[in-house]
């Protein structure tokens, strides 16, 4: 299989007619909202038009009639399996909006809680993944690991799922005491792990059969569409917020040790000690964009283990979340964070003298992946869209407005 | 990114097409005509030292006051601001372009005001310049496929823009 144009293959002693196929929801993160419409012939698709929007939550326009703070719970529910990483986004952005200075524990704190986020949401993301293909088992070790990271979470807001526990101006609260003991172990009893999802996925004959030269994105593609994250860095292009975003995101991981996740000069990182790329496999197709957060999930434990160093040494408090009432400043504050699913940037804009924003902007990045559907699938199998609307690993609630 | 140095060559290639600038906002803008945006965009794509070849965002801000106490004291006249928001990859910077928009085009209720399409120069604005004409109502000239993406087609109306008011039913579906 490869996203070489397959009209070859047809036989023409086996009559095939153009049809109109709907296909989806197939992804667990799609449930219900994306559908994508196919013009098949045969097996082969010649147009695949994602239709969105059946969620209709109209974020931005209770953006316009809530004060920063307010608007926080709206953001989880953006995307829902990295719901700390769109809090961050927002508040970013309102206290650039604000000139807002933090104290250093908190700056440690928010990059604990956002990595821990980061390698729940990718442990979904290839788990689910793994379902789309057929194979069960990656997927229910995945959810296991989850949700001890979600504990962990749970611990530190109450919340599960939709936690508004990084807010404009701090944390709503401080780690509680025993907390990064216990983070600590679960690192520790989570890392020997890795090797076993490598076992099952990235290793596994059928994976690589399914996923390697399929839905291939060249690096010019992927960002003339606007792609990000995992998506980009699966092409070949070396960009991460973390490392080349705005200065104010940008600083909160000054002096951590980590590295971007992308191939360089034919190769992944060399002291990594997972399996090798095989080689079927074609840069910028659904197996790179896998292995990518597989690998990212490493580098997010090692963030974790830094950060939790960096907050034991440092003092000073949690911060104070601004009022409700705080009036915001005339102008406006564009940010953009690294989420796991690729760069989600928050637009406030205000007029001055008002509390509520004037317009509250959420671009996401699942928005912009998704638009790639239709230039990937054009040419491909049936078979095959599966493993390219998942290896995208979209979540369609950060696609609604 | 964006200085004086940097508007002041812009403004001696396009002249009169760069209507403005603001330097003092935190993240400071350009402000180009509708006429010269897709040049200006393509310029800016392509020039080695700027190399924007990433296009962030697409949004649009309604500047209408429904408030009439309010109203009675602000400042500007009702607009529209087309913002985009661009960076370079290579670079590693970000800018900011706006346009100005009338909220009706010749005045008239109803009728949207025009914009030219920069489809052409970033593909991803297809999906972002479908967003926008959706939910706020502005119409992209030359854009291949303008329709409705998050609303049904059959949609009434632009959700985001501040006079805008919910059906009262759609399709039988009790709206407020």
């Amino acid at each position: 299989m490869s996203n070489a144009n397959h009209s070859e293959i047809i036989e023409l002693d086996v009559r095939t007619d153009e049809m109109l196929v709907n296909m989806g929801p197939q992804h667990p993160s799609t449930h219900g909202v994306l559908r994508l419409v196919l013009r098949t012939d045969g097996e082969v698709v010649s147009e695949a038009v994602p239709h969105i929007g059946y969620l209709h939550r109209c974020a931005e326009k209770i953006g316009e009639n809530l004060t920063p703070r307010q608007f926080v719970p709206y953001t989880d529910r953006m995307d829902y399996l990295a719901g700390m990483n769109m809090n961050l986004g927002w508040s970013l952005a309102v206290e650039k909006l604000l000139n807002y200075d933090l104290p250093e524990k908190v700056r440690h704190t928010r990059v604990m809680i956002a990595e821990l986020n980061r390698i729940a949401s990718h442990l979904v993301g290839m788990g689910t993944y793994g379902l789309d293909l057929g194979t069960f088992s990656p997927f229910l070790y995945a959810f296991r690991e989850r949700e001890k990271i979600l504990d962990l979470l749970e611990w530190v807001c109450g919340a599960r799922l939709t936690y508004s526990y990084i807010t404009p101006g701090g944390v709503t609260a401080d780690l509680p005491s025993d907390w990064i003991d216990k983070c600590r172990q679960f690192l520790d009893q989570f890392e020997p792990q890795i090797p076993d999802y490598h076992t099952l996925l990235t290793t596994n004959a059928i994976f690589i059969k399914r996923t390697t030269g399929i839905g291939i994105m060249s690096a010019d593609m992927a960002i003339a569409y606007g792609c990000s994250g995992p998506v980009l860095r699966g092409s070949g292009v070396d960009h991460d917020l973390r490392r080349d975003g705005e200065p104010r995101y940008r600083s909160m991981y000054e002096g951590y040790d980590f590295e971007v996740i992308v191939e360089k000069n034919g190769s992944y990182p060399k002291d990594q000690v997972y399996p090798a790329v095989p080689e079927e496999a074609v840069l910028g197709d659904c197996w790179h964009r896998f292995y990518v957060r597989m690998l990212e999930v490493i580098q997010a434990i090692k963030l974790i283990r830094q950060g939790m160093d960096f907050y034991q040494k440092s003092s000073g408090d949690w911060g104070t979340p601004i009022k409700l009432a705080t009036k915001l400043p005339k102008g406006e504050a564009y940010l953009e964070t690294e989420c796991p699913r690729g760069q989600m940037g928050f637009y406030v804009v205000s007029d001055g003298g008002d509390s509520v924003p004037r317009r509250a902007r959420a671009r996401s990045s699942c928005f912009s992946n998704l638009s790639v559907v239709e230039e990937l699938c054009r040419g491909g199998l049936i078979a095959d869209i599966p493993a390219i609307v998942g290896s995208l690993d979209i979540v369609m609630g950060e696609i609604d407005r | 990114m964006i200085d004086e140095a940097f508007i002041e060559t812009l403004k001696n290639r396009f002249g009169g097409k760069i209507s403005g600038a603001n330097l003092e906002n935190v993240d400071p803008w350009i402000e180009v005509t509708s006429a010269g945006l897709v040049e200006v965009c393509r310029y800016l794509k392509q020039e080695p030292t700027i190399a924007f070849d990433y296009l962030n965002s697409i949004c649009v801000v309604d500047y209408c006051e429904t408030d009439p106490k309010k109203a009675a004291k602000v400042k500007w006249q009702p607009h529209l601001e087309v913002v985009y928001h661009v960076s370079s990859i290579r670079h590693k910077t970000t800018g900011v372009i706006k346009v100005m928009l009338p909220r009706w085009k010749e005045d008239v209720e109803g009728q949207i005001p025009e914009l030219p399409s920069v489809t052409d120069v970033w593909r991803a604005a297809d999906w972002h310049e479908r967003e926008a004409y959706d939910l706020s109502g502005v119409l992209f000239v030359g854009h291949q496929n303008l329709r409705r993406i998050l609303c049904p087609e059959d949609w009434v109306g632009h959700p985001l823009r501040k006079d805008y008011e919910m059906p009262l039913e759609y399709h039988g579906i009790r709206g407020r």
